[in-house]
């Protein structure tokens, strides 16, 4: 799947609600599937005790996969070149999660043509907790 | 080819999909398609993990106790970017080649910020590029400390 030059505009948006009340039992999925078992993300008296946080909190890279599909749902993804993400403000437990993708320009080369998207996802409060850039191939 | 083996397994691009809450038909099957992140999960197959539990040596978290902040610990990702050089599909294995990239300081609210780079290559049995990922972490300055010092 991957979507034609004239399918798409610049301007153009797309939102998607990633998760409702993020629970701290998807943490823990995303941590045995990943890999990483920092226990900042899935051992409660370790994150409030020795790091003083108010509690565990969510992977950047679990926001960052969920993130993705915003992209991935759109253009496919065996169309993505590029994803890049800067991680702004924890994702808690009980968050809600909107990502919007962007088309900010398209670019012809020599390899056909390429939209760049700009991506955030904010929190139930309208807070970005990640913002980024993507590129993805288009069929000419 | 040199570099950490990385087998791109079927059931591992489920597991990784189910957790990201990406159930699409792409990401399931034999010749499942891997989601943008899922390089992350190579660090189940990095034997110096450092971020996984090991029989018989001290793992920093809760047990009868809180735990230990570890040595340089109190750090984040700070930033993550891929390149997609090619689609990755499950039953093939990259090999995966760390090194370090740049290092920087910055000025926060509280003190030092040190950001460091580690740039990631994941190269297919034919040596050929698949993805490029660079991973920026940050750590304050000074020995880890409670948040409430903040």
């Amino acid at each position: 799947m991957s979507l034609s030059a004239d399918g798409i505009k610049v301007g153009e948006t797309r939102e998607s609600v990633l998760v409702e009340d993020l629970k701290r039992t998807r943490i823990v999925q995303y941590a045995g599937a990943s890999g990483d078992y920092n226990p900042l993300h899935t051992d409660e008296r370790f994150a409030t005790e020795v790091a003083g946080y108010p509690g565990v909190f969510a992977h950047g890279m679990l926001t960052m996969g969920m993130t993705g599909r915003v992209l991935t749902d759109w253009v496919g993804t065996e169309a993505l070149l590029t994803f890049g993400v800067r991680f702004k403000a924890q994702v808690w437990p009980g968050d809600t999660l909107t990502a919007t993708a962007t088309v900010e320009s398209l670019e012809d080369t020599p390899a056909g043509p390429v939209a760049h998207f700009s991506v955030r996802t904010v929190n139930q409060n309208g807070a970005e907790v990640v913002t980024g850039i993507a590129a993805a191939r288009l069929e000419p | 080819m040199t570099g950490q083996p990385f087998p791109v397994e079927a059931g591992h691009i489920m597991m990784f999909a189910r957790a990201i809450g990406d159930e699409t038909p792409a990401h399931q099957g034999e010749t499942a398609l891997a989601p943008p992140t899922f390089m992350m999960a190579s660090a189940q197959y990095d034997p110096d993990h450092r971020l996984r539990p090991r029989q018989g040596e001290e793992w920093f978290g809760s047990g009868s106790g809180p735990g230990v902040m570890p040595e340089g610990g109190g750090g984040l990702h700070a930033e993550q970017h891929f390149e997609y050089h090619r689609p990755v599909r499950a039953g093939e294995t990259l090999y995966a080649t760390t090194v370090p990239g740049r290092s920087w300081e910055k000025q926060g609210r509280t003190g030092r910020l040190l950001f460091s780079e580690r740039v990631t290559e994941y190269r297919d049995a034919a040596g050929e590029p698949v993805v490029s990922a660079r991973t920026v972490a940050v750590v304050p300055e000074g020995p880890a400390t409670p948040k409430d010092a903040r």
